[in-house]
């Protein structure tokens, strides 16, 4: 992997601008939309949490969507992953109208996901926290797990060999057997992160990655998330409030407020839209970003 | 690329120690077993028996812990399924003539499928239900084996008498020091069975989903079926030791299976350590030996002595006596996990 942390800027906008255009060419021919998000609507009680929300997401894009708190953007995670159905609206994954199909087929469809409050598996060891997300890889069941027959070694040792890689990838090694819990917040953000990406997914939800990180903590989770994408060539869904962190990872944002899309485009077109600013209480946006 | 050095060396330290642990507990577990075998010819008559009764009640609580401490449904009503277990393995004796050991495979899959039916609703509407079922389950059912209509089956009241099995193959062995190799053949082979069903894919995922049943699902989990299959598989387990239990009881009947005994497996779980394997064995020695012991603190109130041990256990050693030792053993090994600040590295705290 080329470091990318000594590009400047300039050169960074520049990249996002080609790859931008490689997008907008795809889009044109609805070739390589791998996410369609089709006028989503789900109220609570009185709140409407979404409201005709349309946007796609790419093959192989790193989509950014922002948003004041409570402007729907976890809501939008969980109508994607299934754990709310939306009132309105379909969301199609690769073809697949994803409102009609039970949660846990999802994994195994390719849409992994991190949560923006941690959702680890508390008692268990890193390690075990991040072969769950393997679980849809395997056929095995109850009797050949209690015999131990020579497949279930077998499926075993390849999700090992997964494991092994995103361990290393992702600096837990040396954790791998304690219990997560005992881990400090920023790792166990990674371990969500492997477990997520163990899966193999096509898609990935990221809720909040920065959430408590320090500023070099942050500078690493950018070349991180990217150096992901590339190596297991997913789509990246992103929700973050560090600005600085999506404006420089994403090849295009997605701005929401009280449920709705106001802005969507460029990282530079969406931290200048004028209603993006408004919705940051006038220029914080810009205040973030510089 | 983003990996600093230093840190493959630790990485490689780990692995070793683990295997110098693993060698350990292999020993251990040697040693157990050659002490057990051992006691057929150190103990005899009542002594033995108990001991044989450890080993069955070891199995019913591996049976409830797999469902209980493993993928955290309650179940009150465990009793059922080793009433079942048994019921089954005295009709088969004594109705169609069936060698003892042939019955607990019968029993195996009868309390499996009846775990099956009756899991599959109670979990579907998840939280307590599970518990409230199993409870009425418990309740009802040395009513249904009195009920006259399986009189013919079930000996109604009177229950069933069974014979002692001999050593088979001309074995120099009482029918006693048999019987207790028997089950703790069956023991052996129940604890190796749940220990890889446990440790793997599948063991893993009925502890995600104890632990997070949402994220669990979102790793592709199927909740409704993972946990409908667990319970069969502990109902399985315990009415496996329900089998054993006639045979070595030489007596099945309505009243030695009351909600009681479900409550009396529930004590054995927890005193011996929620989800841990080898805390079934401790807790069976208590719910056997337990009674005997309050008997002789105080002939006037041996169950206030039992109650006040109990609550005693509890409060020293809150996750079992498995736990307990766990942190014994840990402390021992030395506090150095943390040590050089491992776990530390790239965190804020
Ligand atoms: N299960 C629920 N029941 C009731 N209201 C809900 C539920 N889930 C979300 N909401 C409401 O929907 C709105 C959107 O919430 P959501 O969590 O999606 O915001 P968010 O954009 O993720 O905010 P944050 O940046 O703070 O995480 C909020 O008003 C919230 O109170
Ligand atoms: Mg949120």
């Amino acid at each position: 992997m080329p470091a990318r942390a000594d590009q400047t800027p300039k050169h960074r906008g520049a990249g996002c601008r080609q790859r931008l255009l490689f997008f907008a060419a795809g889009r044109a021919f609805r070739m390589s939309a791998l996410l369609e998000i089709r006028n989503v609507g789900i109220r609570f009680g009185g709140i409407v949490a979404l409201s005709g929300v349309s946007f796609e997401v790419c093959a192989g894009e790193i989509c950014g969507l922002i948003g004041p708190n409570g402007s729907g953007k976890t809501t939008l995670f969980n109508c994607i992953s299934g754990i709310y159905r939306p009132s309105k609206g379909d969301i199609v994954f690769n073809g697949q109208n994803l409102c009609t199909i039970a949660r846990h087929r999802l994994a195994a469809l390719g849409i992994g996901r991190t949560f923006q409050n941690l959702a680890l598996f508390r008692t268990m060891s890193v390690s075990e926290n991040i072969l769950v997300g393997a679980h849809h890889f395997g056929r095995t069941g109850f009797i050949a797990n209690a015999l131990c027959l020579p497949r279930v070694r077998r499926e075993e040792d390849d999700a090992q060999r997964r494991l092994v890689e995103l361990l290393e990838l992702l600096e837990l090694a040396a954790v791998a057997a304690e219990p997560v819990a005992n881990l400090p917040f920023a790792m166990q953000k990674r371990v969500e992160l492997a477990r997520a990406v163990i899966g193999g997914p096509k898609l990935l939800l990221m809720d909040e990655p920065a959430g408590g990180l320090n500023h070099s903590e942050v500078d690493v989770l950018a070349e991180l998330i990217r150096t992901l994408r590339d190596r297991f060539q997913m789509s990246i869904l992103l929700v973050e409030h560090h600005m600085n962190l999506v404006m420089r990872i994403s090849d295009r944002v997605v701005a929401l407020e009280f449920g709705m899309k106001i802005a969507e485009g460029s990282p530079q077109a969406v931290q200048n839209h004028p209603e993006v600013i408004r919705a940051y209480l006038g220029g914080r946006a810009h205040a973030a970003v510089a | 690329m983003i990996t600093k050095p230093g840190l493959l060396a630790q990485t490689a330290r780990i692995p070793e120690r683990n295997a110098i642990v693993w060698r350990g507990a292999i020993v251990f577990k040697l040693i157990g077993l050659a002490a057990a075998i051992a006691a057929t010819f150190v103990f005899s008559g009542y002594h033995l028996f108990q001991l044989t009764m450890v080993i069955i009640y070891a199995i019913a609580i591996l049976g409830l812990n797999i469902v209980t401490g493993y993928s955290g449904q309650i179940s009150l009503g465990h009793g059922a399924f080793y009433a079942i277990g048994a019921y089954v393995s005295a009709i088969l004796m004594t109705q169609y003539n069936l060698p003892y050991w042939a019955t607990l495979p019968a029993a195996a899959l009868v309390c499996a499928i009846v775990g099956f039916a009756i899991g599959l609703p109670a979990l579907r509407l998840g939280g307590l239900y599970l518990a409230l079922t199993t409870f009425a389950l418990a309740i009802t059912l040395p009513q249904i084996l009195k009920y006259r209509a399986f009189e013919d089956w079930t000996g109604g009241v009177q229950g069933i008498v069974l014979a002692k099995p001999d050593a088979p193959f001309g074995l120099p062995l009482s029918a006693d020091q048999w019987l207790y190799l028997f089950s703790l053949a069956v023991g052996v082979v129940a604890f190796v069975l749940a220990r890889n069903l446990l440790a793997g894919r599948i063991g893993r995922a009925m502890r995600a989903v104890r632990d997070h049943p949402i994220a669990a699902e979102a790793m592709g989990v199927h909740l409704a079926l993972l946990k409908t299959k667990t319970f069969a598989v502990s109902a399985l387990f315990t009415g496996v030791a329900g089998a054993l239990g006639a045979i070595a009881v030489q007596y099945v009947a309505p009243d030695s299976f009351s909600v009681f005994l479900s409550i009396v497996l529930f004590v054995g779980l927890v005193v011996g350590g929620v989800a841990s394997v080898a805390g079934a064995v401790f807790g069976a020695a208590f719910v056997v030996y337990m009674p005997n012991v309050a008997e002789k603190i105080s002939k006037a109130a041996p169950d206030a002595i039992y109650g006040i041990i109990l609550i005693a256990i509890l409060f020293f050693a809150p996750s079992g006596v498995a736990g307990a030792l766990a942190r014994i053993a840990e402390r021992v090994r030395g506090k150095d996990r943390f040590k050089d600040g491992i776990p530390l590295q790239g965190g804020t705290r």
